[in-house]
């Protein structure tokens, strides 16, 4: 299969035009010792029906996650009406590069403008870009904004930040200089830091990690009594429709992944990171920002703009090196949200809540089961288990349940715990099913081992 | 066709509904019952109220102000903007692939570990190294990935090295990425021909320089001839040679970086492996490495056990660089492409983009300079520098007035080397007459009176915009 277009006669016509007898003569320059000369070691080729039966197969040895699942630990499962893939499968969407060309790009360009503008009012903050890489990578550039703001080394970041955040910064932290430090958990929750002089910022996630809502207010102005820039993490825009907005309680910079407003599972990506931030942090933004302008004829139009802090301008002077970002994901947001409206919005969060909370009191009544922390929740929660958390996944996931997540790995404080989520599509028989099986896999357990 | 579209707010009425989610059947909790008042939301976010057709009218409309490769020529250098198979779409939609969790335990997803253990293998049998990670999101991405493991592997052999060499031609994201990796950034100058200045770069190799940054074929579309021995310099010098792989798509199966002599690679998913741009991404970025410093890959990878896909962290790891796995649904239409392909379908995929770049060169080039002469790869970089000279016309309008005959423009002002620059790459999947029409428009607007070209485009639904007012008083979201 081949997707080439020119026959026999167009490349003879190509080539006399060229002036040279064969293909293979442009490719004169290259010194001979470095061609391959030989075919590569691929899989052969595969007509269209075949790939089709071949990916078909692939797919069907994973397991879906459906009503339930109670996975989440930074990517959710909510539900994603028809018409958002309607709108981002358009091949004037689907197949158009980087919006460069402004007067051939104002639908990109819009629809980014109302995706910054539906961040800013989710967030309550005054400026967001286009979009950044996933959650991780945004908190990472809130961090490296900070620094750069302050000329502080240090930040303080709370033990209930997404793990895979903590590791993404890490790993930029240790090359480009700048100290992270870890705030502990209380009861699920970050403890008020003593914030020093040297702090750059003081980074939270709300809800965090463990499901617990952060004392937001507190912890920010520990942050901003200090000199220190409050960054929040959001974790699943949902919960913006109940929980205060951040800029509302003093955030300096809010990140967070917007899969769960709009995007599938789709094992962990594209996803979408968003980035907002106060007004005086603009000029350090990374990445693409889009901005309302005129034409010469004063009608309105939408074009990249600031973009002397970008690579392709300033090269090593750059804010980020961010070239390609999530733009299709964004997209995707933007027409859920609009779809959504802020009482769809409230209705997703409210079934997740109540959902949330009545299998956590379900749950707890399980025998050997409880609920390890007893703050102020949104849709997961922590649950202590009589028997290892991995082995009940496993024998839950014969089952055709996705029981939640074994914490074990990333806070070993919590290695007989699961991190259960539940959003509005899980009803109470899904709960049930999942109580009764850990009932009987614990029961399993305590016949095998005398 | 309408060309003003109103903004989301602005179509917004209170009371209006689109979609609403499932209710749940768990008996209802309020908010106040369950949040501290601190943390509950006074005023719920203002987003906006619309009906679902008024969703679906707006954004069909909003499509509608674009060109895109479905639509219109798009020939736009660097980006490789080639057809977006839709089979690859349709993988991508597949349940097993787009409903599962990233974090579901691994028995329960063996076929997606499958699938990206067997990319894995076919990027490092294209790319000619010895393993690859999938995590990275783009190429500027996989760029910083692969100068973090340079900078671990350096700092573990007890070496202090802390510049980074990259040719002026280079594209803007590989001195970013050097330098957001703590690293100090050398630009090498271009020879008369294009290439790295053999001089200038031995002048500038010593012990402090831990890597060159390499693109080949170049951002000019021509070939680093003096590859093997810019290899052997940066390796002598004990540095590190980086392949940025943007420009892959002149030589897949035909001449693979490893037995050039890079050290890393990064490839974009999105530009050689034909997934689609989505008007600025997702991309895809993985970076391949030889020989030891495989050991820095990112983890976790996924490594074959006998029948069975396990992950895996690399022992001496730089760690993540993104959540989960990477952008897996791009990684599927990247696998898709491949498997459509087999060795002989990308070898003729990168002669047929090689052959096309040629033949539009030599039919424009009596139109336009070519600053650097000779055959070229994948694509060419014109200068519009004699219309400057004499007509005061730019590569700006030259852009712009493209868009009046119906085609997006080429890449324009890059490389930085070449003044007025006109960046052409047709790819592989044009047609001919595409091509020829392409080139028609090109050597018409070439002749046509310059206040034509100034006043274009005449044709989109708005004229050249005010980007200096833009970025002076920036109005970056709708006031509430
Ligand atoms: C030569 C070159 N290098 C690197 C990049 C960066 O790739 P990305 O946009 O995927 O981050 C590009 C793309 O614009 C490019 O053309």
């Amino acid at each position: 299969m081949s997707y080439l277009p020119h026959t026999q006669a167009d490349r003879e016509h190509m080539l006399e035009v060229v002036g040279v007898p064969s293909v293979e003569d442009l490719f004169a320059s290259i010194p001979p010792a470095l061609r391959l000369g030989r075919d590569l070691c691929l899989p052969e080729a595969l007509t269209e029906h075949d790939l089709l039966e071949h990916l078909g197969q692939m797919a069907s040895r994973n397991q879906e996650a459906t009503r339930s699942s109670f996975l989440g630990a930074g990517a959710y499962q909510h539900f994603v009406p028809t018409l958002v893939e309607t709108v981002t499968s358009r091949s004037e969407f689907l197949t158009a590069y980087t919006p460069y060309q402004a007067e051939a790009s104002q639908g990109t360009l819009q629809a980014i403008f109302e995706f910054q503008t539906m961040i800013c009012r989710l967030t309550g903050m005054d400026v967001a870009n286009a979009s950044v890489y996933d959650g991780g990578t945004a908190a990472t550039d809130a961090v490296l904004m900070a620094l750069a703001q302050t000329r502080r080394p240090k930040v303080l970041v709370s033990r209930g930040v997404h793990p895979h955040t903590r590791g993404i910064l890490a790993t930029y932290l240790a090359a480009g200089g700048g100290v992270v430090e870890e705030i502990p958990l209380r009861d699920g929750r970050t403890e008020i830091p003593q914030v020093g002089s040297d702090v750059a910022a003081v980074v939270i996630q709300v809800p965090n990690f463990l499901g617990q809502v952060e004392d937001g207010p507190a912890l920010c102005q520990a942050a901003r009594q200090a000199g220190a820039l409050a960054i929040v993490a959001v974790n699943d825009p949902v919960s913006l429709a109940v929980l205060e907005a951040p800029g509302a309680y003093g955030a300096d910079l809010v990140c967070g992944e917007a899969q769960p407003v709009g995007l599938p599972l789709s094992f962990g990506g594209p996803y979408v990171g968003f980035l907002a931030a106060r007004k005086d942090l603009l000029r350090r933004m990374p990445g693409r920002l889009v901005g309302l302008t005129a034409d010469g004829q004063g009608r309105r139009g939408f074009c990249l703009t600031l973009q002397a802090r970008e690579q392709h301008i300033r090269r090593e002077k750059a804010s980020s090196n961010i070239c390609s970002n999530q733009g299709l994901c964004a997209l995707a947001v933007t027409v859920h949200l609009a779809l959504l409206g802020p009482e769809g919005l409230r209705r997703a969060a409210l079934g997740s809540m109540s959902s949330a909370a009545y299998a956590a009191g379900r749950l707890a009544q399980v025998p050997g089961f409880s609920l390890v922390f007893s703050g102020p929740g949104f849709h997961e929660f922590v649950l202590r288990c009589p028997v290892p958390p991995e082995q009940l996944l496993q024998g839950l996931a014969e089952r055709g349940i996705l029981g939640g997540y074994a914490l074990g790995r990333d806070y070993p404080e919590l290695a007989d715990s699961l991190l259960v989520c539940c959003t509005e599509l899980n009803r109470r028989q899904d709960v049930e099913g999942l109580a009764l099986e850990l009932e009987a896999l614990v029961q399993a357990s305590v016949e095998v081992t005398p | 066709m309408k060309t003003f579209e109103p903004t989301l707010f602005e179509k917004s009425r209170p009371g209006r509904q689109g979609t609403m989610p499932p209710e749940t059947d768990c008996p209802a909790v309020q908010p106040e019952e369950l949040l501290p008042a601190g943390m509950l939301r006074k005023a719920p976010p203002a987003l906006p109220e619309l009906s679902e057709l008024d969703v679906l009218r707006h954004f069909t409309r909003l499509s509608q102000l674009n060109f895109s490769v479905d639509t219109h020529f798009y020939p736009l250098g660097s980006c490789t903007m080639k057809y977006n198979p839709r089979v690859n779409e349709k993988a991508a939609t597949l349940p097993g692939f787009a409903a599962i969790h990233p974090l579901q335990p691994e028995s329960t997803v063996q076929g997606a570990l499958a699938l990206m253990s067997s990319l894995q293998d076919c990027l490092a049998e294209i790319t000619g190294m010895d393993a690859i990670t999938l995590q990275p999101s783009a190429g500027a991405h996989g760029e910083i990935t692969a100068l973090f493991m340079i900078s671990r592997y350096f700092r573990d052999k007890g070496e202090k090295r802390t510049r980074v060499l990259v040719p002026d031609s280079s594209h803007g994201t590989n001195p970013a990425s050097a330098a957001l990796a703590g690293f100090e950034v050398v630009t090498i100058p271009s020879n008369a021909e294009g290439g790295v200045d053999l001089e200038a770069l031995r002048a500038n190799l010593d012990a402090n320089v831990a890597c060159l940054m390499l693109t080949n074929p170049s951002t000019l579309g021509l070939f680093e001839t003096g590859i093997e021995e810019i290899a052997s310099l940066v390796h002598e010098a004990g540095g590190l040679l980086y392949y940025d792989g943007a420009n892959m798509n002149a030589l897949m199966g035909l001449v693979r970086p490893g037995d050039m002599g890079f050290d890393l690679v990064h490839l974009n998913l999105h530009k050689t492996f034909s997934t689609p741009h989505g008007g600025g991404g997702p991309g895809s970025g993985p970076v391949g490495a030889r020989g030891e410093l495989v050991h820095y890959l990112p983890g976790p990878r996924v490594v074959q056990d006998g029948q069975t896909f396990r992950t895996e962290v690399p022992g001496h790891s730089i760690g993540r660089v993104r959540t989960f796995w990477g952008n897996f649904l791009v990684l599927v239409r990247a696998y898709a492409y491949i498997r459509t392909h087999g060795s002989q379908g990308l070898q003729d995929v990168s002669r047929a983009a090689v052959l096309a770049a040629n033949y539009m060169r030599v039919r424009l080039q009596g139109h336009f300079d070519l600053p650097y002469q000779g055959t070229c790869m994948h694509e060419f970089v014109l200068s519009a520098r004699n219309l400057k000279t004499a007509r005061g016309v730019r590569a700006t309008d030259v852009a712009k007035r493209l868009l009046d005959f119906g085609f997006h423009s080429p890449t324009i002002y890059f490389p930085l080397i070449v003044e007025e620059a006109l960046m052409i790459e047709p790819t592989e999947t044009e047609s001919l007459e595409t091509m020829d029409a392409f080139i028609e428009a090109m050597r018409t607007l070439a002749e046509e009176d310059p206040q034509t070209l100034h006043d274009a485009p005449q044709t989109r639904p708005v004229g050249r915009l005010d980007e200096t007012q833009a970025a002076r008083k920036p109005v970056l979201a709708w006031p509430e």
